[in-house]
């Protein structure tokens, strides 16, 4: 017997309900995520001039990661500059 | 450090006297993946760190050609410094888990125990949600092929990285999420087409709206 939990079948059905046809791939979202960091920093609408990748992000859990790592780092340093 | 345009590190760091440019941009990774990984605590970060960034160079040294202006410079460089360091973090993490123990040994399935913890005490729909859990699983038995059984089994119900789960299946992550998105896309239509279960109703009858 393999035991499910309901979090993890929560994940899956919301990721079936929610499927999008121009969903983009961790690859594409990796070529574009360090525009999308500019932009937040800069006080501008990422998620409106790069949909596709917050969509990316919000679906998959290691871009997140990384995006929220490399926001980190590049906020900071960026502050150091000021 | 240095102020540096795009147009200049390009120079700089391809240029006869490119070690101080090199140099300079080690220290900003190094500086920025201490802050990329503030949430991570190890005693070793400090070499784990440098090994990162050693390892992040020459991946960007080497694509430096690749590399379109279209954000800083240095902020390209943080990313590829940052995608070195949690590649290798999960790599450790996960190294010894198998997606092998992810994937169920016979078709019987056991929500019950979890399940009941977190959701609606409504009889009702316990039962229509034991009913649709059960005819997904039953349509990931019978209409996804074995890869994405594995992928999902292991990706979706073991919550392991995609990288890691990717190596494991010998193909690399980008593959993998389209692979899962692939299945996912089987999954919704055929119960659709096979149950009448939009997605709408899912959503409603697992409380996820």
């Amino acid at each position: 017997m393999t035991t499910i939990e309901a979090q993890a079948m929560k994940r899956l059905l919301r990721s079936l309900a929610n499927i999008n046809p121009d969903e983009i791939g961790c690859d594409d979202c990796f070529e574009v995520v360090d525009q999308f960091v500019e932009l937040e920093l800069a006080g501008k609408d990422a998620e409106e001039a790069l949909p596709l990748v917050k969509d990316h992000l919000n679906r998959c859990e290691a871009c997140r990661e990384e995006y929220r790592a490399l926001y980190r780092a590049v906020k900071k340093l960026s502050e150091q500059d000021d | 450090m240095k102020e540096r345009t795009n147009q200049e590190w390009l120079e700089e760091l391809q240029g006869p006297q490119k070690s101080r440019a090199i140099t300079d941009l080690r220290n900003y990774l190094v500086e920025g993946l201490g802050y990329a990984l503030s949430s991570h605590h190890r005693e070793d970060m400090e070499t784990l760190i440098e090994d990162f960034v050693q390892e992040a160079l020459l991946k960007i040294l080497d694509n430096l050609d690749t590399f379109r202006g279209e954000s800083k410079l240095t902020t390209w460089a943080q990313k590829i410094a940052v995608r070195v360091a949690y590649t290798e973090i999960r790599r450790k993490r996960w190294e010894d888990v198998s997606i092998e123990q992810f994937i169920p040994e016979d078709s019987g399935m056991d929500f019950t125990p979890e399940i009941l913890t977190d959701r609606d005490p409504n009889p009702e729909q316990i039962t229509t949600q034991d009913m649709l859990m059960d005819k997904v699983i039953k349509l990931i038995e019978t209409e996804l092929t074995e890869r994405q059984q594995q992928a999902i089994y292991a990706v979706m119900f073991g919550g392991m990285p995609l990288q890691e789960v990717a190596r494991q299946m010998g193909t690399n992550r980008n593959a993998l999420y389209k692979m899962i998105y692939d299945a996912r896309s089987k999954l919704k239509d055929s119960l659709m087409l096979q149950e009448g279960i939009s997605p709408e109703e899912l959503l409603e009858v697992f409380d996820l709206k």
